[in-house]
Parts: C-alpha cells; sequence; structure tokens
C-alpha cells in the first residue's frame, strides 16, 4: 500500500482502501485525463489536486490539463454558470463565438492527449465542445457538471446541450441537478481531502496567532462565511444577518473571507458592492485570501464560533464540508448541495433568509452544549460521507463501468 | 473469521457500495408519480425503498420508503404517507409486485380525490436508480457458530449486501445467512426462522448488525 492511502486508511479504515485496490485492479494500462479550466481557485481545481495524485498511486496512468482562455471566453462561461444557475441573461454571439474559438484552439492544443485517452473528465462547460471536436477518438468521455443546474436558463441550457449530449455519461452532484440527456447521469456528491493544509488539524495555538494576525479579536466570537465574492453566495444578505445578529450579540464579529477565482470576471464588482455594505464597521472582517492560504482558511474555520454558508444557489458548497469535518454546524442556505450536508437541527441549520440565519445564529451563540453537539454529529456525517475516498471510489466505479459494462450490479474480486 | 481454504461451501463475506444514477425522471405531482412508477426502471422501485439504509440517518425515519416520505414532506398528504409506509416489500415476490402495490395505493387515493396534490418547484421527486459495487472481503465463514464474530465485525454496507440486497438475489427473498444455513438441512432451521422475524425497516445498519449479532449469540450460547 503506497504512503498517502496508508494516511487515509488510519481514517477511513483499511476496509475502504481495499476497495480502492479492487476497483483500481480492473482500470490497470488504461490512460485517463481530466480536463478544466483553472489550477487554482474554486472547488474544481482544489479535488483535481487530490484526486488525481490518489488516481496514480492506485496504479492508473492519469494527467490533468487546463485549457487556456481570453477574456471574452471566460466571460462567456461566467455567462454559462449564472445562466445555468438559473439567471435570466442572453450571451452575445461575439462571447458565444469566443468560447468556440477557444475550444477549437485548446483541442489542437490538447490533441495528442486526449485523442487516444481511454476515459476523459472534462469538468463544467468551460471545455465542454472539445469532445466535439475529437470525432474519432477512442476513448469515453464524461461530462461532470459541479453547478447547480436544477432550472437552468432554458437558451443557454439548449446551447451547451448540443455539446454535451454525445458524451458516453454525465456525473451531476444532486439528482435535482441532472438534466435529461441521452446517455447515464451519474450522481456524484464531491468531497473534502482531510490530510490537505485546508483540513489537517492544528495547533490551537497556531489557530489563535493566525486568526489575531488578521485582525480578528480572539476574545470575542466570530460568525465566518469563507467563499468566492459572487453574488450567488449573498454576502450582502451575510452581512444584514450579522446585523441583526448584533443587536441581540453585541460582541459578535463578522469574518467575510474569499478569494479571486482566475475564471470569475465578476468577482471585483460583487467585493466592492460588500464593502459598501460594510460601511467601515471594524467588527466585519472582509479578507481577500490568495488561492493558497488553505492554513489560513483552516484556522478561521477552527477558530469561528458559527460558520454561514447562506448561498442562495449552491452546486455543493466544499465550504459547508470543511467547517463541519472541524465540528462546526452550519447555517447554510436552504438550497443545492447544502441541503445534502446540514441535515436540519442536526448538523446545522437550514435557512432562507438573513432573519433565518440570525435566528439560528442566536440560538447556537447561546446554547453552547447544542452547538458542540451538532459539530460532533456534523463531523461523524462527513467522515461517513463527504470525503476523498468516497469520491475516488465512487469515480473508480463509473469507470470499470463504462470500461467493463454498464450492468446493474459489478462484482469484484 | 477464516481465510478461504475449505474444500466445505463457505460463507463468503462481500461488502458493497451503491452507485447512484439519475433516470430524468421526476414527479412534480401525484399522478405523475404514479404514471412514473409505471414505467420507470425497476432498479429504482428498489432503490426508493432500500437504498435509504446505505444513507446515514439521526433520526428514526418516519416511513420507510421514499415515495411515502416525498408524499409526506412533498404533497402534504399524509394517509397516502402512512398507506405507502404499510407496504411491506419483503413480503411481495419480487420488485414488479412492488410496483404494482404502489400503483394500486396510489389509484385508489386518486380516485377518492378531487384534486391531486402538487409539489413546489424545489421539491419534486426525482427517480434515482443504482448500480450495486460488490467488493470480495476475502473472509470466509466455515461454520455456523463463526458468524456471531463476523456479524459482530461487519461493516454496515456488508450488512445491507447480506441482508438487504440478499433479497433480490436468493431462492425465496432470503437473507444471505438463513440461505447459508438452509444448506445445513434441517440443523439451523429455527435460527433462520427467527432471522426471518427480524424487521429490516427501521433500524439503522449498525443497529441491525448489532440485532442480528444478538440473536446469534443468544442462540449459539443456548446450545454449548
Amino acid at each position: 500500500m503506497s504512503s498517502n492511502l496508508e494516511l487515509y486508511s488510519e481514517i477511513v479504515g483499511w476496509e475502504v482502501i481495499d476497495q480502492l485496490h479492487q476497483l483500481s485492479s480492473l482500470l490497470k494500462n488504461i490512460r485517463v485525463v481530466h480536463v478544466n479550466s483553472t489550477r487554482e481557485g474554486g472547488g474544481v481545481a482544489e479535488i483535481l489536486h487530490k484526486l488525481v495524485p490518489l488516481k496514480k498511486e492506485l496504479g492508473l496512468d492519469v494527467s490533468w490539463e487546463v485549457i487556456d482562455g481570453n477574456s471574452d471566453f471566460f466571460k462567456a462561461t461566467k455567462g454559462f454558470h449564472n445562466a445555468l444557475q438559473g439567471h435570466k441573461l442572453e450571451i452575445p454571439d461575439t462571447l458565444l463565438k469566443a468560447y468556440e474559438k477557444t475550444n477549437e484552439q485548446n483541442a489542437e492544443k490538447l490533441r495528442s492527449k486526449l485523442m487516444d485517452a481511454d476515459i476523459v473528465f472534462i469538468h463544467d462547460p468551460q471545455p465542454a465542445p472539445l469532445m466535439n471536436l475529437f470525432p474519432d477518438r477512442k476513448g469515453k468521455w464524461i461530462w461532470r457538471c459541479h453547478i447547480d443546474a436544477s432550472r437552468p436558463n432554458r437558451i443557454v441550457w439548449r446551447y451547451l446541450r448540443d455539446f454535451i449530449k454525445g458524451y458516453d455519461a454525465s456525473i451531476f452532484s444532486l439528482a435535482a441537478f441532472a438534466q435529461p440527456l441521452p446517455h447515464p447521469e451519474y450522481l456524484i456528491p464531491p468531497s473534502i481531502d482531510p490530510l490537505s493544509e485546508k483540513n489537517i488539524e492544528l495547533e490551537d495555538s497556531e489557530v489563535i496567532s493566525t486568526v489575531s494576525g488578521l485582525g480578528i479579536d480572539t476574545d470575542r466570537p466570530f460568525m465566518l462565511q469563507v467563499s468566492r465574492f459572487d453574488s450567488f453566495k449573498d454576502p450582502i444578505g451575510v452581512i444584514k444577518a450579522y446585523r441583526l445578529t448584533k443587536r441581540f450579540a453585541p460582541t459578535i464579529q463578522l469574518v467575510l473571507a474569499g478569494g479571486e477565482a482566475a475564471d470569475d470576471p465578476e468577482s471585483q464588482a460583487v467585493l466592492e458592492g460588500v464593502r459598501t455594505a460594510a460601511n467601515n464597521d471594524k467588527d466585519i472582517h472582509i479578507l481577500l485570501l490568495p488561492a493558497d492560504a488553505h492554513r489560513v482558511i483552516n484556522a478561521l474555520q477552527r477558530a469561528a464560533y458559527i460558520v454561514l454558508q447562506k448561498s442562495i444557489r449552491e452546486g455543493f458548497g466544499l465550504t459547508v464540508t470543511e467547517a463541519m469535518w472541524k465540528g462546526k454546524p452550519v447555517i447554510g442556505g436552504d438550497t443545492g448541495g447544502i441541503r445534502i450536508q446540514v441535515v436540519n437541527h442536526h448538523t446545522g441549520f437550514l435557512v432562507k433568509s438573513p432573519e433565518g440565519v440570525a435566528l439560528r445564529a442566536r440560538y447556537l451563540l447561546f446554547h453552547d452544549e447544542k452547538r458542540l453537539e451538532m459539530g460532533r454529529k456534523a463531523k461523524a456525517f462527513v467522515k461517513d460521507n463527504f470525503l476523498l475516498t468516497r469520491h475516488l471510489r465512487e469515480y473508480l466505479t463509473i469507470m470499470v463501468s463504462l470500461i467493463h459494462g454498464e450492468d446493474e450490479r459489478i462484482e469484484l474480486g | 473469521m477464516t481465510k478461504k481454504n475449505s474444500k466445505r461451501q463457505p460463507f463468503e463475506v462481500k461488502d458493497c457500495a451503491l452507485a447512484a444514477l439519475a433516470t430524468g425522471k421526476k414527479a412534480q405531482n401525484l399522478k405523475e408519480m404514479r404514471d412514473t412508477i409505471e414505467t420507470v426502471h425497476p432498479g429504482s422501485i428498489y432503490y426508493h425503498f432500500w437504498g435509504g439504509l446505505l444513507k446515514p440517518r439521526f433520526d428514526d425515519p418516519e416511513y420507510n420508503n421514499d415515495f411515502a416520505s416525498w408524499t409526506r414532506h412533498g404533497l402534504h398528504d399524509g394517509i397516502l404517507a402512512e398507506r405507502l409506509g404499510m407496504i411491506d416489500p419483503t413480503t411481495l415476490p419480487d420488485l414488479e409486485d412492488l410496483r404494482r402495490e404502489l400503483i394500486d395505493t396510489i389509484e385508489e387515493h386518486l380516485d377518492s380525490n378531487e384534486h391531486i396534490p402538487w409539489a413546489p418547484p424545489d421539491q419534486q421527486f426525482h427517480f434515482i436508480t443504482s448500480q450495486i459495487v460488490v467488493f470480495d472481503t476475502r473472509k470466509v465463514i466455515i461454520s455456523p457458530p463463526e458468524l456471531v464474530g463476523a456479524v459482530s465485525t461487519m461493516t454496515p454496507s456488508s450488512i445491507f449486501y447480506h441482508f438487504i440486497d440478499a433479497r433480490r438475489r436468493t431462492f425465496g427473498n432470503i437473507d444471505d445467512f438463513s440461505a447459508w444455513l438452509y444448506g445445513f438441512k434441517e440443523k439451523y432451521v429455527d435460527l433462520c426462522n427467527i432471522l426471518g422475524t427480524v424487521d429490516p425497516f427501521f433500524f439503522s445498519l449498525t443497529e441491525l448488525r448489532n440485532r442480528l449479532t444478538l440473536i446469534l449469540e443468544q442462540y449459539f450460547e443456548e446450545r454449548t
């Protein structure tokens, strides 16, 4: 057994690692390529940074390719992202042309790697047109949608569907996100890596020094939301919730911690809106962190009294999983993947408004034993459901299924 | 448990995981639910009755299947939820009979109500099916008394495979333990009868494992 897998076995048990070996033994000598649009920033890149090396450890020949694009390309794909999450918008033809042209250019660049690959995972809409540009492809192509596409803008979905329908399979995070497509649609929630910088155990001294180094008063409680500065994460609603909570808990602070993702051109405008809404309140800490500030986020999540993820749309919400893994109950928006993580009144609370956040925050602030108990449940829930090893097992299952036949029952060993 | 080395017919301990697949079918009202149940792949009926057992849960489940649960929480129809919740798949020969029972129960309810209940757009019922991946643990049980120690240390998903999934695979729709014990002719028929009384619903898989362990412990203690 390789060393990383040994470390995981200490957390999840050796039976789980043995299952990974059984599945991967059927996948020796196949070439797997993942393609997305950014190496850093956002949940997709983070998951690939972990999944790819682990697949290699299991003996698979895996690589990860990133497509290039100009600002028009990323404006188009940000538009797709928003439209799939239900925004009513039109994407100009010039941007659509830039999207298609960029994919053509990337197809040429990646031709040697993708042409003969046995399995290609295409992540999200950015590289979706690549498949049609490989009419003589050898392997199976899988489209992985990380977005809440439960109620997509129909015009944009129809446009993207033409690129997606020819794939051999697709993967969605939740059944509600899946759209009718003429191929198998797997359901795989994402996961976190318990051994990553963002999730490993930290000494209390490091947590306190990191948090105080950010200007946060460690003698007073703070509410935390970690997310990109994106309107779907509703940072303005979080500020409203904080103000409502502060009426009852005057010492409370708010920390909004986020970074800029390379493929999100709108984050600057949202950040400016957040600063305006904060109105120089000294107890609101707006932190623009670099993409590699994983240990800082880890410390913030461990130090937070209450963790929020007040999204109004959410693909999955890995920040929820991260906080739960650190024993924190989460007050989350009643939407998307947050619903399958936050079991109402057990691992946190589901809310629909800033008032809902404030109501539950007040409860947790004044019921410490309940807060700790919910945190314990939250951690156990993540261990059983949302760790990287489960995610990897499901990816391997799909590969085995596509290569060895899509039977209802796959017998190993 | 013993490593594989016997010429007798040992009990091979397996483990499993379900890979969920969207069927693309969904229902927003009771009529759509009825129509979709009629045509959906039997694997989806199986998933919505049994798949929930592999999901961890914090409360005792209100209902033993997803159809009943959605009827209550999506459609807010408590009476139909109770009726659907009383359907016991272990008493029906196969999934087609289970499908028929569901349809009959829903149709009877539709016939006696003027209005078709609807769910809000974000509370639709999504029909899911699954592939089961079966793992070989490379552990075997040679003699029935070994079941006590073996069952007590099985993973919850092993319990699912041998006590729940088995009912789709075995003659007479029984669990794997009973199917194996019947191979010893009359010797363990009374134990099989006791195992047959265990209602797999309303227990988590861990609770189910504990209950099976207790039954096995008591049975073999009384005979030593």
